[in-house]
């Protein structure tokens, strides 16, 4: 079996040894914990099907700092959405154990707001505003403050001209500025976001994910970030967890190159994608091999 | 002929700038035919002034006032009744009835189907209910009702509330089931209690399901309403419009049954063109969760 530490990731002769990751280390370096706002101790998930037991992730250890955008990578059947369910609340894991702020997780809370793939996650009988305020009745705020505050997020997306729309009038990029704004609007302790822009085209993408940075530059609020897409991952991402599928364990933990050039990005982005061609290959094997 | 076309020879186009049309007519009015088409209620009105002209044909052909009345005697027979107040009054009872037994069937069927959702036993309880009693004729009931409550409203009153709460129930339950995961991820991470989840969430993103419920409620309501008053008429002091059509027809007086069977005919369109398109209105049109008609 593999270990869940980090292992025999063998750099490309271009990288200069920025990531704080040594290819020896055995044991997980321990940062501070007064920094440290979410926690994943040795979670596994699992899923009942009818017959069998379905593991989704395997013992992966992570810790969230504050600040963090934290991105988990990988492709499809890693695991990574289920992991920010569980740190959600709507999944509960079969081992280990996932805090924040030192206190487990338990159940879904306001707390970390979650902001998904899917469309129709705005509430389609609410306006947009209507939408932004909806969450916030976990805070004790006047109601003139709610507004006020979610006036203000909903400009900070661009849809000042659209506050008082219904979701269905608005295109696919509107309705997840939308979504953005309702979860950052109530001030969480962490973001949540499950591939907020996989649906998107192109163009669009690549625009929300400046507007995004943009927000985190005002606003430096910590983010957790699920994608499969390596562009995506180092573009938006502080920091990013590889996670190698079937069952989802992590491969690698790094620190994006904070300023680099273009030649060093695209020398990064290969690592990972090898890294991740690695896991694949070895997969295979194994298939093989049984 | 080759695959790859020469783009040297292809002319190439760059706009210098681009206007925002203006003045360019982008919405082109329609003509006074098509507005007039396009209005439904103009629509259907034709098609029930054809109709009603049809049968005033036939029945000018039956010329049998026992068999088939003409339609303008049925109206008139209508004004004559509501002229002397019997068929007001009528019509007025069986809606009272109609009314408070469709109530009370809708809140069992709220408080069943928000236990279901919120309790696996309410859930269990509500699947094997509805199956139960669903396929079960409310008049079938009848029977039993008048050893229970008597001859009178109260019996009425129990056939009318079970007719109205199981399709409501299996209506919104199923409508309850088929909201996406993540509408109710997007709920559950907004700190609601499980009666607020209920009604904050699930209610409206269940709409569809639950107005068709209550007009599917709404008609059974109204037939078992009616039959319940024809198998009772004989007795029943103040009856509605099901009595009404029984002592009518006992007289022979068969353009009065006909203007009691018009006088149903005609509620159920206004309630259905009026108090439900005005609810479809305001909620699932409004949210973009159906398509105008």
């Amino acid at each position: 079996m593999k270990a869940s530490t980090i292992v025999g990731v063998a750099k490309p002769m271009g990288i200069v040894a920025r990531n704080t990751v040594t290819e020896t280390t055995l044991e997980r370096p321990r940062q501070n914990s007064s920094e440290v706002l979410v926690r994943a101790e040795n979670v596994t998930l699992q899923y009942a099907a009818r017959a069998s037991v379905v593991t989704a992730t395997w013992r992966v250890n992570f810790d969230v700092h504050y600040g963090d955008r934290y991105i988990l990578l990988g492709q499809s059947g890693c695991g990574k959405s289920s992991l920010l369910k569980a740190i959600g609340g709507f999944i509960r894991p079969s081992e280990g154990c996932i805090s924040i702020r030192g206190a487990p997780i338990n159940g879904p809370s306001p707390e970390r707001m979650m902001v998904f793939q899917e469309f129709d996650q705005l509430f389609p009988w609410k306006t947009v505003l209507e939408n932004v305020i909806f969450p916030m009745r976990a805070r004790s705020w006047t109601r003139k403050d709610r507004i006020e505050r979610a006036r203000s997020f909903i400009d900070k997306v661009g849809l000042t001209k659209f506050a008082n729309a219904y979701p269905h009038t608005l295109s696919g990029g509107m309705k997840q500025r939308a979504a953005i704004a309702r979860a950052m609007a109530i001030e969480p302790d962490i973001l949540l976001m499950d591939e907020p822009f996989a649906a998107l085209d192109a163009l669009t993408r690549a625009r929300l994910q400046d507007e995004l940075l943009r927000l985190w530059e005002e606003l430096r609020f910590t983010m957790l970030f699920v994608t499969h897409s390596i562009d995506e991952a180092v573009r938006v991402g502080s920091r990013i967890l590889v996670l190698s599928p079937h069952p989802g364990q992590v491969r690698a933990e790094l620190n994006c190159p904070a300023s680099g050039g273009q030649s060093e990005v695209k020398d990064f982005e290969q690592w990972i994608t090898s890294m991740l061609h690695e896991t694949n290959s070895e997969q295979v094997a194994e298939g093989n091999a049984v | 002929m080759t695959l790859v076309s020469d783009n040297s020879k292809r002319h190439q186009y760059i706009a210098a700038n681009v206007v925002k049309p203006t003045s360019a007519r982008i919405v082109v009015p329609r003509s006074a035919w098509s507005k007039i088409f396009n209005n439904a209620l103009i629509r259907r009105t034709v098609l029930m002034l054809i109709i009603g002209l049809i049968w005033e044909g036939y029945a000018i052909i039956v010329a049998n006032d026992l068999v088939l009345p003409k339609l303008s005697s049925v109206l008139a027979a209508m004004w004559h009744s509501s002229i002397n107040g019997v068929l007001i009054i009528r019509t007025w009872h069986s809606l009272q009835t109609l009314v408070v037994g469709y109530a009370i069937g809708i809140g069992i069927g709220h408080v069943i189907t928000t236990l279901a959702i919120t309790t696996r036993v309410g859930s269990d309880l509500l699947v094997m209910l509805t199956a139960m009693f669903n396929p079960l004729p409310a008049i079938a009931l009848l029977p039993l009702a008048m050893l229970w409550f008597g001859i009178g409203q109260g019996s009425i009153l129990f056939v009318l509330v079970h007719s109205a709460i199981w399709p409501f129930a299996l209506n919104t339950h199923a409508g309850y089931l088929a909201v996406s995961d993540t509408l109710r991820m997007a709920g559950r991470n907004c700190a609601l209690t499980p009666f607020n989840f209920v009604a904050q969430i699930l209610m409206p993103a269940a709409m569809p399901s639950i107005i068709s419920g209550l007009k599917i409620s709404w008609a059974f309501g109204w037939r078992t309403l009616i039959a319940a008053e024809l198998v009772f008429g004989a007795t029943s002091s103040g009856g509605g419009i099901g009595w009404f059509i029984f002592e009518r027809r006992n007289d022979l007086k068969l353009p009065d049954v006909f203007a009691g069977l018009l006088l149903i005919v005609i509620i159920g369109v206004l309630v259905e063109g009026v108090v439900f398109r005005l609810l479809e209105y305001r909620t699932v049109q409004r949210w973009g969760m159906m398509r105008s008609v």
